[in-house]
Formats: C-alpha cells, structure tokens, sequence
C-alpha cells in the first residue's frame, strides 16, 4: 500500500518511500519517522513531540530500531523517530515489530513515572492524559521504583491564571518551546538541571502572553493547569462539541466542553487552515460574561417608566405597538456577536419588514468612505477564488499592516504571521505610531507614522504580487486610509485583505447589515439589485431611500427615529455619552440581547437571547471561511435566537420574515447568490491636516484583553492584561515635562494614565488604549487621529483636572 | 626504562616559570606558526592528516578530517572552538597542560585557526579552574603582544581573536554542541545534531570543536612534521599522548608516552601500586569509559586496544584502585556524579542516575534485595544508547562494567555494608584519621 501524505500538492519525485513495521510508505522528502508511522496507522507513543512545534528528542519515547538507514547499513542504537528524518529506502521497526523499541518504551514509561505524583485521581489531566493513556498501553503493569519521589511544593502560579505543578512535569518542554517557537513570550524556561530540572518563571514578570493557555492543553501531564478550570471537572463526564469562537473575525474552531448545562472550558480545536492548534487565552478563557446574575431570561416591558418582567405574548404585543407607531421611521443597530444567520435576519427584517434601509453593524467609530470600501471591494468575494487566507498569508513575501495589530486585534492572524517569519522569512512591514511587542515579534519594519498620515506612509511603499495588505478596523476613521490602500493594490498588484475586529462583522457585510447594501453584495441604491432581492423575497417593493449608517440613526433617535438594537453597548462607538442620549431620546427601543445592559436599561421592551452555546449558526472570518456554530448546551426549553424572535415581530407585524432557523436563514441568503453586477466606487476622502502646534495627534487601538463586556467573570484572564498605560517618544516626553504620568485631554474631557516613553515613536503623538476597563476612550469622545494636548498631571492639578491613576473625566 | 617517554607537549613542563612567553619562544616556541604561515593554510591541515592526528579528547576523530569538513563555501564566519571544560572523573591532562605551558595550547590555536580559515577562536575552559583561566588569559595577552594573535600575524595578513571563555561548571558542557550553547550564553544542553557544528555550530556558522591536547599537539607537528608524529605509536593510533595516572599509584603524573604503552609499563613507570597492595580494577579513559581489571594490563593503551577490551581509550585518565576499594563503592560515587551532572533535558539520564543512586546506596549500605542486581543492569540497558547524548551511555559504562567483573561483590550487597567489607579508611592514600565506619557513622564519615 502507498499512502501519499498531502495528495494533490506533492508532486511524485519529492516523495521517497520508506517502510514501516514492514509496510512500504511515501512520503514527502523531510518528513520524520514518527508522522511516516502516522501515515499507514501505527501510533508510537510520544511526549515531547508537537507537529507544530520544533523536534527537540528530550523524552526518548518513541525510539524505534533503524535496522535499514536506506543505505544498507543499520543504526546502532534506538533513534527518537519524532527527530529521524525519513531517508529512501529506510526501514522503521516500532515497538509492534522490534523487541528492542517496544522495550526501550516500556523502559521510557518506567523513568517518566518515577518521579511522577500518583495523583491521577485528583488530576485535572486525569482520563485525557497523554502520560496516563500511554503508561496503559505502552507501559509496565507495575513500577520497579521503590525510591523517594523528587517533590516540589505545588502549585505555584506562573501567571494569574495559569498553574504549575512541578513534580507532575515530564520536562517535555512543550510549553517553553511553545512560549518561544509559536507566541514569542518566552516567560518561561526550563531552568536547574538532572532531576531537579524545572519549568521556572520569574516572578517580577508572570506568564502573561495571549496565548498562555495553549500550553495547558500541549502539556502531556496536568502540570499546567488553569485557575478558572483546575478541579471543575473530570474530563470523562465532559461533553465536547465542535464549536467556533465567538470574540473576533479569527474563525478559531474551538472544543466547548459541557457539564450539567454549564460551559466547563473550552479548548483550541484542530484546523489546520485557520487557527491550526492553537486559539487565545480571551477565546479559551472568556465564556462566562453572560452567565452571571445578570443574565436577561425573561422579556421586560417598560411600564410607566419602569422596566418590569413580561411574558412573552406581552412584550411582542408592547414591541409591534411601538413597532407601528414607528412606521418606516426606525433603525436597525447591530453589533459584533451575531452570527451571519442572524444578520441575514436583520438586513431582511429591516429592508422587507420595517422597510427602511436604517442598518448598521457598525457599533464602533466608522465612516461613509468605510462603507462603500466595503461595498466595493470586501462583500461578495468568496474564499474560493478571489479572498486571501491564513495559508495565503504565510505563503507571502511581504505583509503590510496598515492602522492594524494583529497581536490585539486578530491573534490567530498575528500567530500565523509569526510563523510566516520564522519559518519562510516574510518580512512584515508596519504602519503604526511605535514598534509594539507584536511587531517586535513579527521582526516588523515599523514605519513610525503619525495617526491621521496612514495613507501617505502607505503610498510611499513598494510592492508587488507577493505582498498582502491588511487593513484593520480603525483605518475607517483616518480619512482616505480604506481607499488609499484599494489604490496601492491596484497600483502594484498587491493583495488586499480588510481585517475586522469582531466575529460578526465579515458575516454582516454579506448579510447586508449597512445601510448601502442588500445581502450578496447588491448596492441599496441599484434597482436591479432591489429587484433581484424583492423577487426572491416575494415581497412587493423594498426601501428605495438610502439608509442612515449608525451615527446618523443615533442622532436622528434624538430626532424621533425608533431603534431595535442588538448586541452593543454604548462605550462601542465613539461617543458614549452621545450613545446613551440617543437611547433615552429615542421614541421607541427594542433590545435583543443576552444580559442587562446599558442598552437594556434605556429600551422599552428587552427580549432575552440565547447564549451562543445554546444556538446553532455560523461566523464567517477574516478570510470569509464559514465557521460552524454548534448548540453546546440542549436543553428541555431551547432559548429564543434573534431570528425566532424578529420571525415573531415580523408575524405580529403581519409581513411575515420567512425564516425562523438558522437554516433557513443560511439557505435563503445562498440561493440569493452574489451579485454579479457593478459595485459602489470607492468613495475617497482627503487625509487630515497635521495636529495644530501644542496638540498631538491621539493613536489607540483595542487590546485584547481589555476592559469588554466578554471578559466579565474572569478575573484570573482580566489579570493577565497588559497594564494600562499611555505612551510618547522621549521628545514629546520633554516637551511637556512629563514623567511618570500624563494627562490627556480632548474634546472637553481628560484621563490621566501612567507614561511609558517609547524610543522612536512618531513625532507628535500620544497613544492611549481604547477601552482599558476604567478609561474607555469614548466616554471622552475620542478615536483614532483625533486631535489632544497633553500635560504632567501636577500641571492638570493646577488647572483643577485632576491626577489620580487611571481617572477620568469630563471638565 | 623512561625511555618510554616521549616529552613533547610536556617537555618544557619543568621549565623556570615554563607558562611565560619568553621561556617558551627559548625553547623553539612559536617557530612552528611562523613556518605555518609560511605555507597555506591547506598545507598545514595536509599535515595534520598526515600525522594521523586523533582527537585526544575521547572519541578518537580523525583532526585533520574534522577540519576538512568546515564548508568552503559557507558565507557565515568560520569557528575554532578549544573543548577545555575537563571535568570528567580520573581525568586530569588538559589542566597540567594549560597551567604548565599554556602557551603550547595557544600557538596551536592560532595554527589551527589559520589551518580551517577562521578569524575568531574561542578557548572554552572550565570555570572552576581559575588559575588556569588566568594562566590562559595571561598567555593570550602575551601573544597579542607578540604579534603572535590580533591583526596582522607576524606581517602575513592574517587576521585572529583569541577569546578565553570560562564555563559556569557544568559536566555537561564537555559534550560539544552543550558546549556551543553556553559558549552563546544559553543553558548548556546538548543540541539536536544534525546539523553538525561543522556545518551549523557556534552562531549557526561552520565550528570545529577540539580538545585541549588535540590542537596542542598541532604546533609540533607542524614543527616537526608529519611522519615524525606517525612514527610513533601504533599503526591506528599515531603519535604521543599524555596518560594520567591517579589512585592507589606510588607516583601518580602525567606520563607522555606514544599510544600503544600498556598500563603494565606506565605502572612500572610510575612506581607501581602503593607499597603493599596490588591493582584490583582501573579506568583507561575517565570514569565514562568501563573499569578494567589486571588482566587487562598488557592490552595496548590506544584506541583500537581498548575498544577490543570492550572499553574505550577515552582520555587516557588511568585510574587505578587497589584490593582494597569496595567496587560498589566507586560505581555509586560515580553515578552520584552523573546524577548531579546529568543536564536534566532526556529522560533516560534524568530520572535512570536519579533511580541508580538510590539502588546502589542499598547496595552499599548492605540493604540491596534479591533481583536488584537485574534492576540495575535492566535500567543500565534502558538507559545506554537510549540518551540525547553519551552522557547516559558513560554513567551506564562504569556500572554494567563493575558488575561484569565484580559481581560477586555486589551480591555481599545483599547482606554486608561495603564499608564492613571494605574499611573505607584503608583505601585512603592519607591518613584520614577517620573511624572504621559503621552503618551509624556514616553520616559523620562524610562530613
């Protein structure tokens, strides 16, 4: 039997064919024994050894006997196959077929157990134990070992949220060659030596990466445990589903597992094209902001004034009235947890139902030259031919990051890059105020730019077919920036791909959640394009009116436009005071949604929705791959979803939404198709004027782990977040006397932060991060390129603002 | 008799203040580097694999066909790394050499880094030596000034730093490529090979890593010539080398002799066994390499001998013991020492030393049970050849080793302490002035 490894991209001279256990394998040239043995079925038990991670051959056990090199002659001694290279002709005899492997195994079992705790019965790791499994199957009955066990106090906390349990350790080094190989954060090492040999940590500087939990899920043994996990559960009364993250565009697949109605953890899934083994510690760690006190269950009603539980006859009879009332004059807002079924949903609820184009996924600072970018280049391609992917990326030459940081607002983009650099020399250029840790861990040139510049600094780059442009989010507030990089790709051939932040926003683009745009890409304002979508909707006309995007309905709630508002909070956009007006202004507020919120507080009828383990969808990422969404948690009375409940509306209201699964919604937007017809034109917009003297240009981006919503009831993951700090080059540090601390101000308010001064950042600029937990910027009202003086707090005192850490406020 | 000795590399040992430049230059020294640059530098490595120079730091490698191996056409600068990191048990030549005339070391540095093309040599030496640091560093120092090392050597254009390194003190870093490791400033461990440090070594550019012996033996042969050095020793094993005897001797040193001696000659040599006594078991290279027995005192001392002998030449460090050593006794001394030195990055060494120990104490304490001599040879068997590097493989030697021949002596472990049957202080070669130890006492005995 010959088993190609990856039919279709080898070609049949890179393949060389070796045999294994006497069966005659082909495999590309390169591959190691072990994945040879993988190929034709034959596991040979292994601790140290990670696909993805780089051979070491610390454990020994998966030495095999090498009687043939190919060449005739035989090895003398046992080789680790996870460090063998397959050569022609090889022959590999594992522990089913060589007496000397099957011994040195058992003999490896034997040593690693040794020293190791007998405490499986109180282990985390305790029934999914790589050491446990193959103690059982390749191990001795019993140990020979009657000595003194090397002990370590346990555990010790190498992070807040991670756990070590020394003696437990195999020293596999997996999680110290993860920490530096895959995330960069090498805060830990193997330190000491013989059997006193340890995983150390320093103490001034816990393990806090972004990925810090991926090591607990590679470790062989319990040693690495979380806080939020260690004894919750056994994992053998664990239900695993296949699920896909919910917190950003990334489309990691995930594992969820169950317990007595209750997310236990959850854990990377394996995808090899999308987020290969690994996720971040906000996906793996943040899955109960929903499941406090809080969490809405019941419909409310506001009744005289006061919001008060209701039935849910009651509040879709209270929604539709105020629904009626409203007539076309409503809007639609949106945020970033649906999933593309969901806002299929919207878009049609609100173009067939309400009869507005009033819709916007945009719950952030955004702009009309955002909207029709999206419009022209990113709705309606398709991953198949013409939209880029993780494999792409790694696959590049070049990589410019233009207004974007991969390791704060895409992680899995930022790993894969990472790799790309490491493994196939991609240079990564980056247009951004300073060299952030993430670009240092990309080897990124960074091209130190003042906010507002971006498309300037971009313009005076070179490129060709083997360079990828990826844009974030926040290049939607610097004028110019979304259509000067759609003009450098077209200039030099590049490629282009737009980086959401958020999971539901590629999906949104393609359900059609903007004001310019039906779903499959059809502009709003093309009558064929309304035609296509009314034909298959079956109903007689849709809203010809262009839409409002979000600011405009916001401010025209104050003016007497409805809202019916999903899954945001005010702190999203730029202004949250403005936000909070507009839902208190509003004639009329229907809020969906999973938990009290600001937004709750302020509408007049709340529906509760389902959690996202208790419903069924997709989320389509960054490179426009469908992520399925699994129900984790069945139960007796399945909670409503967006769509059963806009479904109810649309009844009541009699214009009835046809789809109520996320099934049907699925379909529906499939057989409309993409549209084929022409696109919005870019609409471009001229840059902004430098910062006028004394004011510097305000830079900021959103962490990952910062002060969201997601991240409630995580304490141990909410302290792993990087301090809260504003930063300036030296220069600016000394042109305003600042040391220590400074004081922000803008649009008539001011925070005060502690400085870090960063050599070489761009001139004139302050960076501030957007929604640090107690200083969001957009209680200030301020984004990204906005104009701001800074000053030394003791100076802010002077003129009564004010200085303590961390404070803010509005004078 | 002394005849047998052949002083080259320990000829001017003797010497008024022999480790000063001027006494070495008096003697002929730096003569050989002078007639290397007068040649190419593909001239001096022909000559060393003419003389059919083995590496004398145990694994016997060809020098001259190490160097050969550096790619030509690598562009990444090009290393000379001098293994000086001495550490193993019994062993003790690389240190006399350097503290006697370091100098030898030093001009055969520089004529081995002209012979590879490499313009940075780096001397790694043991840490806990320090007067043998300084030694070098002064050697060094005194070369620069000669015009000896630095730019320009002597008006030939070449070009050599020489950087004296000493190591934190770990056994492991004897093993070459752990050696490179802590040479860039990381832990040493030893590396995956491949790649070999000939291709990827030191910064991940072409290295030669060579014993201390290896590249001072260099200047003489250059000196005096390839088939000089081949004249001696035997047909394998060419040239002189230094053979250290230690233990039960009457006249322990460094003997220089051509490979091929046998111990039988190196004991008449040396005086004999102390007065009284009679050899009962010896190691021909270091603890690493396994203990043979009287019987093997007319076996040729060089690489193929020994290896017939089932042992290995290793460094030439002789240990000799004599009727009156408890065998267990040394073997655990010994594995405690692996135990202490094993890195910690394989698991066979960690945790099989960690077991051994524990084994051999009962062993020694007289408590070992029925079926712990297969235990031990069964975890030897798990450990030897199943290692990252030969660390394992060494500690396993002397055990399997001691058993083989004095099993008989392990199995009194069952019953008796070794130091019933083997009165510690008796084997003492100074008066202790400790008790006859008893189970009670030995705690004490120690300290």
């Amino acid at each position: 039997m010959t088993v190609t490894a990856k039919p279709g991209e080898v070609v049949a001279s890179d393949l060389i064919t070796v045999f294994v256990d006497g069966t005659e394998v082909s495999v590309p040239k390169g591959t190691l024994a072990i994945r040879a043995a993988e190929l034709i079925g034959v596991a040979i038990p292994r601790f140290c050894d990670h696909p993805l991670l780089d051979p070491v051959g610390a454990c020994r056990q998966c030495l095999v006997e090498v009687p043939d090199m190919g060449n005739g002659r035989g090895m003398p001694k046992p080789q680790a196959s996870c460090t063998l290279e397959c050569a022609p002709g090889m022959k590999i005899q594992t522990q089913n077929t060589s007496a000397v492997a099957a011994k040195a195994q058992k003999g490896m079992i034997e040593f690693l157990l040794i020293n190791h705790p007998l405490d499986c019965p109180i282990c985390d790791k305790g029934g999914e134990c790589p050491l446990q499994n193959q103690a059982m199957s390749n191990g001795g009955g019993e140990s020979r070992y009657e000595g003194v066990k090397r002990t370590f106090p346990k555990p010790v906390s190498i992070s807040a949220q991670i756990l070590l349990d020394r003696e437990r350790c195999i020293l596999c080094a997996r999680c110290t060659r993860f920490s530096e190989q895959i995330s960069g954060d090498p805060f830990i090492t193997l330190v000491e030596r013989g059997a006193l040999q340890q995983v150390g940590y320093y103490e001034d500087e816990p393990y806090n990466s972004y990925f810090s939990g991926n090591v607990i899920q590679i470790c062989p043994v319990g040693a690495l445990t979380s806080v939020s996990y260690r004894f919750q559960s056994r994992p053998f009364d664990l239900v695993s589903t296949p699920t896909t993250c919910e917190h950003c565009a990334g489309g990691c697949q995930l594992r969820t597992d169950h317990r007595h109605f209750q997310v236990k953890r959850r854990l990377a899934g394996d995808a090899p094209e999308v987020n290969e083994e690994w996720n971040c510690d906000k996906g793996r760690f943040a899955f109960r902001s929903a499941r406090g006190d809080d969490r809405l269950t019941r419909p409310l009603v506001r009744d005289n004034g006061v919001l008060r539980v209701a039935s849910w006859p009651e509040a879709i009879d209270a929604a539709v009235a105020g629904l009626k009332r409203a007539g076309t004059q409503v809007g639609v807002l949106t945020g970033g947890r649906l999933t593309i079924e969901d806002a299929y949903g919207y878009s049609k609820f609100a173009r067939a139902v309400l009869g507005t184009n009033n819709i916007d996924f945009r719950s952030r600072p955004h702009s009309a030259e955002e909207a029709a970018f999206l419009a022209n280049r990113v709705a309606g391609r398709s991953l198949d031919n013409d939209t880029l992917s993780y494999t792409a990326l790694q696959g590049a030459k070049q990589v410019i990051l233009v207004a974007f940081e991969p390791e704060e607002e895409a992680a899995m983009v930022f790993l894969r890059l990472r790799k790309a650099v490491r493994k196939n020399g991609l240079k990564v250029l980056t247009i951004a105020p300073y060299a952030s840790n993430g670009s240092a861990k990309l080897n990124a040139e960074v091209i130190p730019t003042v906010p507002g510049t971006e498309p300037e600094a971009l313009a005076g780059l070179s490129a060709d077919a083997d360079t990828i442009v990826l844009v974030g989010e926040r290049a939607a507030v610097i004028p110019g920036a979304l259509s000067a990089a759609a003009d450098f790709v077209d200039r030099t051939g590049a490629r282009l791909a737009w980086m959401p932040r958020r999971a539901g926003d590629r999906g949104a683009v393609e359900a059609g959640c903007l004001p310019n745009l039906l779903p499959g890409a059809r502009p709003a304002g093309a009558v064929l394009a309304r035609v296509d979508v009314q034909a298959a909707w079956g109903v007689d006309g849709l809203p010809t009116l262009p839409g409002l995007d979000a600011d405009a309905q916001l401010a025209a709630a104050r003016e007497g436009l409805g809202l019916v508002v999903a899954g945001l909070e005010p702190s999203d956009f730029t202004n949250a005071a403005e936000v909070r007006d507009a839902l208190e202004s509003a004639p009329f507020v229907i809020s969906l949604e999973q938990r009290l919120s600001e937004v709750t507080e302020r509408a007049d009828v709340v529906f509760p929705i389902a959690l996202i383990e208790e419903r069924p969808g997709h989320f389509l990422n960054w490179e426009h791959r469908r992520g399925r969404v699994n129900t984790v948690i069945r139960q007796p009375n399945q909670p409503m979803t967006d769509l059963r409940v806009l479904a109810a509306l649309a009844e009541a209201l009699g214009r009835p939404l046809g789809i109520r699964t996320a099934r049907q919604a699925l379909t529906e937007l499939d057989e409309l198709g993409v549209w084929d017809g022409a696109r919005q034109p870019l609409a471009r917009t001229r840059g902004v004027a430098a910062p006028a003297d004394g004011e510097l240009a305000l830079a900021t981006w959103r962490e990952l782990i910062d002060g969201s919503r997601g991240n409630d009831h995580e304490p141990a993951l909410q302290a792993t977040a990087k301090p809260v700090v504003a930063r300036t080059s030296p220069e600016v540090a000394a042109a305003h006397g600042l040391t220590g601390a400074v004081t922000i101000a803008g649009n008539g308010g001011w925070l005060t932060l502690p400085l870090e001064v960063v050599p070489g950042m761009a001139a004139d600029t302050v960076w501030v991060p957007t929604h640090a937990p107690d200083t969001p910027l957009s209680e200030l009202g301020l984004v990204h390129g906005d104009s701001v003086t800074v000053s030394s707090p003791a100076a802010a005192l002077d003129r009564g603002e004010g200085f303590d850490r961390g404070e803010g406020g509005v004078a | 008799m002394t005849d047998l000795l052949t002083p080259v590399l320990s000829e001017n040992w003797a010497d008024e203040r022999a480790w000063k430049l001027t006494n070495y230059e008096r003697r002929g020294g730096y003569r050989a580097l002078r007639k290397a640059l007068g040649s190419t530098p593909a001239e001096v490595m022909e000559t060393v694999k003419d003389s059919g120079l083995r590496g004398r730091g145990g694994a016997g490698f060809p020098t001259g066909m190490k160097w050969s191996f550096v790619p030509k056409d690598n562009p990444n600068p090009k290393y000379l790394v001098v293994n000086a990191d001495e550490s193993e048990p019994g062993t003790c030549k690389d240190m006399p050499l350097m503290l006697a005339s370091p100098h030898t070391l030093v001009e055969g540095v520089i004529i081995s880094s002209y012979a590879i093309g490499c313009a940075y040599a780096f001397i790694y030496c043991r840490g806990e030596v320090l007067h043998v640091i300084r030694r070098l560093q002064q050697a060094v120092r005194e070369a620069y000034s000669a015009g000896y090392a630095g730019k320009n050597i002597l008006g030939s254009g070449y070009d050599l730093e020489v950087v004296v390194h000493a190591g934190a003190g770990a056994y492991i870093c004897g093993e070459e490529t752990a050696l490179l490791d802590s040479l860039e400033g990381r832990r040493g461990q030893p590396r995956l090979r491949p790649p070999f440090p000939a291709v990827a070594g030191l910064y991940a550019s072409p290295t030669v890593v060579n014993n201390v012996e290896s590249i001072a033996s260099v200047p003489a042969i250059i000196d005096r010539g390839s088939s000089w050095f081949s004249s001696m020793g035997t047909e394998k094993s060419k040239g002189m080398t230094l053979y250290s005897l230690s233990g039960h001797v009457r006249n322990p040193g460094q003997f220089e002799a051509p490979l091929g001696i046998t111990l039988r000659q190196l004991l008449d040599l040396a005086g004999g066994i102390r007065e009284g006594h009679e050899l009962k078991f010896w190691t021909p290279g270091g603890s690493s390499t396994p203990i043979l027995t009287p019987e093997h005192l007319d076996l040729p001392l060089d690489y193929e001998g020994m290896a017939a002998a089932g042992s290995m030449l290793g460094t030439k460090a002789l240990q000799c013991f004599d009727e009156t050593t408890s065998v267990v006794r040394t073997t655990l001394r010994w594995i405690e020492f692996y135990k202490h030195e094993s890195c910690g990055k394989c698991t066979p060494c960690r945790e099989g030393n960690w077991w051994l120990v524990q084994i051999l104490s009962k062993f020694e304490a007289g408590r070992a049970e029925e079926g712990d001599i297969e235990k031990l040879l069964d975890i030897a068997d798990d450990m030897g050849g199943r290692s990252f590097c030969a660390l394992a493989d060494g500690a396993v030697a002397c055990l399997t080793s001691a058993i083989k021949h004095f099993r008989p002596e392990f199995e009194q472990g069952l019953k008796t302490p070794a130091w019933e049957l083997f009165p510690y202080e008796r084997s003492a070669l100074f008066d202790t002035g400790a008790e006859v130890r008893t189970a009670a006492g030995l705690k004490g005995a120690h300290a």
